[in-house]
């Protein structure tokens, strides 16, 4: 983790280049037919759908890791990608919505991918509570949390496709034409390069804090 | 295998005589469930003393989410209360077993509550509980093994916390919203003027998926987490 140093500063200067120039991108690409100006807050709701989704499963994986051989930096990794699910699913919850009210003509229908991913949501703002007010031992108690939540990921995917639902389908992203096709990408590896130094600086205070933790136990003893 | 499954046995009939002896959590959990029932009945019930479309379902699976919620706080603080738990997990039993049996006795205590709930609903509501009978207990069966299954592991891991009064609704919830929507939708197909069977059908289906999911992760993470 030390010897990537460089890593955190090129990915996030990467990324805030890939977010400056997105704007350009995504204005160039082609109007949607039936939705209009509408349609390009996609270009950022379903890539922080994904971040989300994927960091809740980092969470997951490494919960069962902490779970399995105890290992702090699992921890570590595990309570920063719980945090980020949090954000980015804040981001997919905010623009969501915000497409609704013109697409649906309402903020907010009670469907299935809607809830569900509400559901996953809230699952991660328990697990932040459980850290944060489980006394010790709640790393323990959290990552059983994590588990759970990366474990309604799957459900949150197929959601739409197994129920009836007025949500688009998983199958609009892999279908896009080119021209709507790039842009989307970028946005979505700018997010992703955003993701993953936010992740290390995250493990990476962690760290420092256990550290510290572990120096005024050494001074107490 | 079959040790775990004695071992779960052992501990199970020990939570059970304990409750047919004392009679406390049936006793409060039953009549929790029955003042749920009655708060719900003034928000879904029209001018005319109706209940609203597809209330009855909602009704019944938020009183089943409830009671059960306070059975299962009580469940290990019971332990905790008479400084058992130790000796609980000290005993010479893989730690399955301990959640086996646990799990097992409180479902006995869920669905006989359940039992009295759904005449209530059935009474109350108007419910045609004899439209499709067993449906209707496959989706309670497996959905009250969905939300036990998590609520028993949730539980044991917040037995040692100083808020696990709070937190253990919190952590709850948004875990086993999906097995009570489940549970919703497919008991509202079978009270729905025009049963719909198919559609329960799949709603069962996906209970027993989230079943299968849960035990497993819990049977798993058990363990770890009761290792300390």
């Amino acid at each position: 983790m030390r010897n990537a140093r460089w890593l955190v500063p090129t990915c996030l200067g990467i990324s805030l280049l890939m977010f400056l120039c997105a704007p350009f991108l995504i204005d160039a690409a082609p109007q949607e037919v039936t939705m209009g100006v509408v349609q390009k807050i996609f270009y950022f709701h379903v890539p922080s759908a994904i971040t989300a989704m994927l960091s809740a499963i980092v969470c997951g994986v490494a919960s069962a890791f902490f779970l399995a051989r105890r290992q702090p930096l699992a921890d570590h990794v595990a309570l920063a990608a719980a945090e980020l699910v949090v954000l980015f699913g804040a981001i997919v919850l905010v623009t969501g919505p915000l497409w609704a009210r013109k697409a649906w003509g309402v903020w907010w229908v009670w469907e299935a991918r809607l809830v569900i991913t509400l559901i996953m949501w809230m699952l991660f703002v328990a697990y932040l509570m459980l850290r944060r007010f489980g006394g010790p031992g709640s790393d323990v108690l959290s990552s059983a949390v994590g588990l759970f939540g990366a474990v309604l990921v799957p459900f949150v995917y197929w959601s739409v496709n197994m129920w009836r639902t007025m949500h688009p389908t998983t199958s609009v992203v892999p279908t896009l034409k080119a021209p709507m096709m790039i842009p989307f990408l970028w946005a979505l590896s700018a997010f992703l390069m955003l993701y993953v130094p936010l992740l290390m600086v995250r493990v990476r205070l962690e760290q420092g804090r256990a550290a510290l933790d572990q120096a005024y136990l050494a001074l107490e003893d | 295998m079959t040790g775990v499954l004695r071992a779960a046995w052992q501990i199970a009939r020990k939570d059970l005589v304990i409750e047919a002896r004392s009679r406390e959590l049936a006793s409060m959990t039953l009549f929790f469930a029955v003042a749920c029932i009655l708060v719900f009945a003034f928000a879904f019930v029209d001018d005319m003393g109706r209940p609203l479309p597809g209330a009855a379902a909602g009704i019944l699976w938020v009183a089943i989410a409830f009671s059960g919620t306070l059975a299962l706080g009580r469940t290990f603080e019971r332990e905790r209360q008479s400084e058992t738990l130790r000796a609980l997990l000290l005993a010479p039993v893989e730690r399955p077993a301990v959640y086996l049996g646990k799990l097992s006795a409180l479902l006995v205590l869920m669905l006989a509550v359940e039992l009295v709930v759904v005449a209530l609903v059935g009474l109350l509501f108007d419910a045609p509980l004899g439209a499709a009978p067993w449906m209707l207990s496959g989706l309670l069966l497996s959905g009250t093994i969905g939300f036990a299954a998590v609520g028993v592991l949730f539980a044991a891991m917040l037995v040692r916390t100083r808020t696990r009064d709070v937190l253990l609704p919190v952590l709850l919830y948004p875990v086993t919203v999906p097995v009570v929507i489940a549970g919703v939708k497919g008991t509202q197909a079978i009270f729905a003027p025009d049963p719909n069977l198919d559609l329960a059908a799949m709603w069962l289906a996906m209970l027993i998926s989230f079943d299968a999911a849960f035990i497993t992760l819990s049977l798993w993470t058990f363990g770890p987490v009761m290792s300390e």
